[in-house]
């Protein structure tokens, strides 16, 4: 029971920390919050894998690839596509070495 | 219970995790954010491997590496238009994964632990939701199928229905777990999902994302919670929390509760207007008139929308605005909060075009500027400036807080034709005498209005 109480203590600090991070940012940022924060639930990869490792009959290993494969994608992809986005925010100093390379 | 070395490991993980969310806060930090994000996930992998031995090593590393493979190849390819449907897709299929990992899980869970039971249940029913509902935001996006409001005369019924039979279904679960029970409520929560996002129209699906966003993370939170994992159990609620306040500010911004969005169309009075075209006089100019009016404002507010980046006019918009900063008028852009598909969607497509993110002004600090601005030039955008949002009660977007373009001295919309908006509603402003619309696609006559400011 106490490792449960551990954890809905994490659960709710957890929760705490997220509604704070977020309410600092601006709107600019509003679509690469969403896709950012969307690559990091792809962390249920670990679980994805967690599980298939231990698997016994065929179906449910077969399941767990998928699994595997879809939290890769979501966890991956996330993370390039926040990159993608964020790279083109760039600040003026940034843009005017550029210019000047 | 796996070694302590791995689970301060997690730990580091997580912490780059917050690290990654903070850095959002600034466009000066935030690409090393994510990157350190970046590193904390991939630490986390490396950790599982070392620490839990998984068997099947070699199918788990083929499957990684196709979804590594679909997932690059996917997010490099897309068009920065096309973001918010790619986002609802990436969800979706995190989804779907949290879904399965917790039906499999269903083998271990034991009847007498009925908290590890009722997360288990909680992450199927939930991430099969988040899965077909995202699929749906997809098509509605992709334009796949229609964005209008899709309902049909029993769905409420149906819906109802299925919410019940998965809180039933949930219930036998946590009594008895059997697979073939958790498969069951895989299936209705798959229903639900396609049932929840079908009503909602296309202008309110980013609210939908962003909310299936919030459900994944806590649907990945419960699967830590199963597995005993605090990695999965803090990342999933940091997005879970992020994701459900984010949310609500969107909502906010667009003036309407979350569930009046998400149950507007069901509840009757559709979320879309008649979108009929009146046929009361507008006036009309070219691109010299236009380009006129700009060259000789001393203050110039642009109004970018969607219609500017389905145009891809970025570019086109970004040299108008610098020949005219360069015959000395002061030139902002205006975003709106809700500007584009998905909110922010507007600063990422302006981004693209290299406007530099210091010239764009939102809405609340801007709005008093109108009043003392010669010509507002409003680009392929309807909605955000349409002052029914202030005036008419009965408009599907009345409340919303809008830009304030009515308040300047001249208003020029570049429009493709007086149909109406996303949100499907007339624009008085486009019949006020101080008005002047520029027919035709954004580029072209960005184009034209560009040769045309520099021979004046």
């Amino acid at each position: 029971m106490t490792e449960s109480i551990a954890l809905l203590t994490i659960f709710v600090l957890a929760a705490f920390v997220g509604v704070e991070v977020i309410s600092k940012v601006s709107s600019t940022l509003h679509t690469p919050l969403m896709s950012g924060a969307n690559a990091i639930h792809g962390v249920i990869l670990v679980g994805a894998i967690i599980v298939t490792g231990q698997a016994d009959s065929a179906l449910v290993v077969i399941v767990g690839l998928l699994a595997v494969v879809l939290a890769t994608v979501n966890m991956v992809g996330g993370f390039v596509v926040t990159d993608r986005m964020l790279e083109m925010f760039r600040g003026p100093a940034a843009r005017k070495k550029e210019l000047h390379k | 219970m796996i070694a302590t070395w791995a689970q301060i490991g997690y730990l580091v993980s997580a912490v780059c995790f917050i690290v990654a969310l903070k850095a959002l806060s600034s466009p000066r930090t935030a690409r090393t954010g994510n990157l350190l994000g970046a590193a904390g996930a991939v630490l986390a992998v490396l950790i599982t491997f070392v620490a839990y031995k998984p068997d099947h090593l070699v199918p788990i590393l083929i499957a990684l590496a196709i979804g590594a493979v679909g997932g690059v190849i996917g997010s490099r390819r897309v068009q920065m238009t096309h973001m918010p449907q790619l986002v609802a897709l990436f969800n979706g299929v995190g989804g779907g994964a949290a879904s399965l990992v917790a039906l499999m899980e269903l083998g271990e869970v034991h009847s007498g632990q009925t908290v590890a039971a009722i997360a288990t249940a909680f992450t199927i029913v939930v991430g099969a939701i988040s899965f077909s509902g995202s699929i749906v935001t997809f098509a509605k996006l992709q334009e796949l199928m229609t964005t209008r409001p899709v309902t049909f005369p029993g769905l409420p019924v149906l819906f109802v229905a299925g919410i019940l039979g998965g809180i039933a279904l949930s219930g036998w679960l946590v009594s008895d777990p059997r697979v073939w029970v958790g498969v069951l409520l895989c299936l209705v929560g798959l229903g639900v999902g396609v049932m929840l996002v079908l009503p909602v129209g296309g202008a309110d699906v980013p609210i939908v994302i962003s909310l299936l966003n919030a459900f994944t993370g806590l649907t990945v939170a419960a699967g830590g919670y199963v597995l005993g994992n605090t990695l999965l159990l803090v990342a999933g609620t940091l997005v879970g929390a992020a994701g459900a306040l984010l949310t609500k500010l969107m909502a906010d911004a667009m003036g309407r509760s979350v569930f009046n969005i998400l149950f507007g169309a069901v509840r009757g009075g559709s979320t879309l207007g008649a979108g009929t075209v009146s046929e009361r006089p507008v006036i009309s100019g070219g691109a010299q008139d236009v380009a006129i009016l700009l060259a000789y404002a001393q203050r110039v507010i642009i109004v970018p929308g969607y219609g500017l980046a389905v145009a891809q006019a970025q570019h086109t918009l970004r040299e108008l605005v610098e020949e005219l900063q360069g015959r000395g008028v002061k030139v902002d852009y205006a975003i709106h909060p809700v500007a584009g598909r998905m909110p922010g969607h507007m600063n990422v497509l302006l981004a693209e075009a290299q406007v530099p993110y210091d010239q764009l002004r939102e809405m609340d600090e801007i709005n008093g500027d109108f009043k003392v601005t010669d010509v507002v030039l409003v680009v392929g955008a309807n909605d955000v400036v349409n002052p029914a949002a202030r005036t008419t009660p009965s408009a599907p977007i009345y409340g919303m807080p809008i830009l304030n373009a009515d308040e300047a001295q001249r208003v020029i919309f570049l429009k493709r034709s007086m149909r109406p908006g996303f949100a499907g509603i007339e624009n008085e402003l486009l019949y006020d005498p101080r008005t002047t619309l520029l027919f035709g696609d954004a580029r072209d006559s960005l184009t034209k209005l560009l040769a045309a400011v520099k021979t004046v």
